[in-house]
């Protein structure tokens, strides 16, 4: 099967043939249909669930639904702020995904009717389901901090979907005069890869200390505690010394609004003005999880922890970084690791099995330096209704080990990269 | 002659349930080896765990578990799981190709 960039009428009119017949004719022969299972977004989590479902079950009709002909990875992209890597490497196309059987609809999703299990597309089009998964990702907060907009953040980049953004804020640290500030300001829990801002610090300050030393950077942030904190703060002491600052929210790290203008940055306890400024907004759910009924109140997606069917729509999994996985961390390990589980449970559920409670594991890699790999796993279960930490399992890196066991965690890091892109895309 | 009967009625019985296990939904948390460790055929420096010996990837997480193996993640990651369970991860792994 081939992308397209809307169904082909073809297609189509099978879809509403077979709609068509499904409803005129009893249960029975309904039953006996292939199951249809829309998948949106193409990212770690829903490109990984639509492969697998293909892969479990090649009876399914899979349809794949994503508004970017090229997929850029986020896991690595420090590396490409910090010029260590060209945004080429973070980029991955459908084509194999194609060609496993999966029908790949280059289109954004505009619309989720959940009683009549259709998606809209942009092109007026519907796609009718059987199962849903919504695996959008993050949408940024632009409504939070005061003169924060989409504006602003051609200023002040986020660089927190890897694209142009990333490319931005390696274009303004390039063209900054040795001696600049650099201002990383991280937003509170929960959010897309809680040890990125951290990691990102580390690779910024390496391309300091390599090509403008005399340059500082500060951490403004809203959190007093942060993951892998006492392992970044180490390699920032190790590696760094000097050159990194951290703010907790306690002693006044919170940024409460900009001055794009000035590229001003705003606390309860003073301003600063930076030189390039890495303004990491507060986040929610991917809009088509809001428009589909899946989020509650904090912008998130409950689910189920067996199934990750939403609390509040049926018929609706949500998996990745827009739902609130219990202890899960939003990763793109985590993510794939959902995919599969979600994948396995919506194929039992469409053959009339209950799906069995699951096991599930992240681990998460960061460098502080191109040699220098630090890491964070554990392993997961449902427990009271949500995602719980296995006890005893997990934790991070040990804090007093040889130089050489960073290295072979940075070499992890790598190989992590190459093998789970080339299980979802290769 | 009842030995070998039985012999060949258990390789039957093994011949027959190796695909049904490899079909079979995956045993919790053995689809998030495939995280790191490769399925495909490219050489990647993390060992391929598919059609791997079972026993050896039992023996493989016990040694993680007791630290009696040196790691750097899977020590983390194998006390998440009992010995039954990573016995039926194993199992699982081991008949898929």
């Amino acid at each position: 099967m081939g992308i397209s960039h809307r169904i082909s009428r073809r297609d189509f009119c099978r879809v509403g043939a077979a709609a068509a017949a499904t409803a005129a004719l009893p249960l029975p022969a309904f039953a006996q249909a292939a199951a249809r299972v829309v998948v949106i977004g193409g990212g770690f989590g829903g490109a990984s669930c639509a492969r697998a479902l293909k892969q479990i079950d090649p009876k399914l009709q899979v349809t794949l639904v994503e508004q970017s002909r090229t997929f850029t990875a986020c896991p690595f992209s420090n590396n490409v702020v910090a010029g260590l890597r060209s945004i080429e490497q973070q980029q991955f196309g459908y084509d194999k995904i194609a060609a496993s059987g999966v029908t790949v609809v280059v289109q954004a999703a505009t619309a989720v009717d959940a009683t009549a299990r259709t998606v809209g597309l942009a092109d007026g089009t519907s796609l009718p389901y059987d199962r849903l998964v919504l695996s959008p990702g993050i949408d940024l907060r632009f409504d939070v901090l005061q003169g924060y907009d989409e504006a602003a953040a051609a200023k002040m980049p986020h660089a927190w979907k890897a694209g142009e953004q990333t490319l931005l804020l390696r274009k303004q640290l390039e063209a900054m005069d040795d001696g600049g500030l650099v201002v990383v300001a991280a937003p509170a829990n929960p959010y897309r890869c809680p040890p990125g801002p951290y990691e990102r610090a580390c690779l910024i300050a390496y391309y300091l200390k390599t090509k403008k030393p005399r340059s500082k950077l500060l951490i403004l942030d809203a959190k007093d505690t942060f993951s892998k904190q006492r392992l970044f703060q180490n390699a920032w002491k190790e590696l760094y010394p000097g050159m990194v600052e951290w703010v907790s929210l306690s002693q006044g790290g919170k940024v409460n609004g900009v001055d794009a203008a000035t590229n001003t940055l705003i606390t309860d306890f003073g301003n600063h003005t930076a030189q390039v400024a890495n303004v990491i907004p507060p986040q929610r759910a991917g809009r088509i999880a809001m428009i589909a009924g899946a989020t509650d109140k904090t912008g998130w997606c409950a689910i189920d922890p067996v199934t990750f069917e939403s609390k509040s729509a049926p018929n609706i999994h949500v998996i990745g970084d827009a739902c609130l996985a219990g202890s899960m961390p939003k990763s793109a390990f985590t993510a794939n690791s959902q995919a599969k589980v979600c994948a396995h449970a919506i194929a039992a559920l469409l053959s009339g099995r209950s799906p069995a409670a699951p096991k599930l594991i992240n681990t998460c890699y960061s460098l502080a330096a191109p040699d220098y790999g630090i890491s964070i796993a554990g392993v997961y279960q449902p427990k009271n209704g949500l995602l719980a930490d296995v006890e005893g399992a997990g934790g991070v890196s040990p804090l007093d080990v040889p130089r050489d066991f960073r290295a072979r965690e940075a070499h992890y890091a790598q190989t992590w990269f190459a093998t789970i892109t080339a299980e979802v895309f290769g | 002659m009842k030995g070998l009967r039985i012999a060949i009625a258990a390789a039957a019985v093994a011949a027959w349930y190796q695909p049904l296990l490899a079909a079979s939904d995956p045993p919790p948390g053995a689809a998030s080896c495939s995280g790191c460790h490769s399925t495909g055929t490219t050489a990647f420096s993390i060992s391929r765990l598919y059609g791997r010996d079972a026993e050896d990837i039992t023996k493989a997480m016990a040694g993680f578990r007791d630290g009696s193996l040196p790691a750097t993640v899977m020590n983390r990651i194998a006390k998440g799981f009992t010995d039954e369970e990573s016995r039926a991860i194993a199992a699982w792994l081991a008949a898929q190709k």
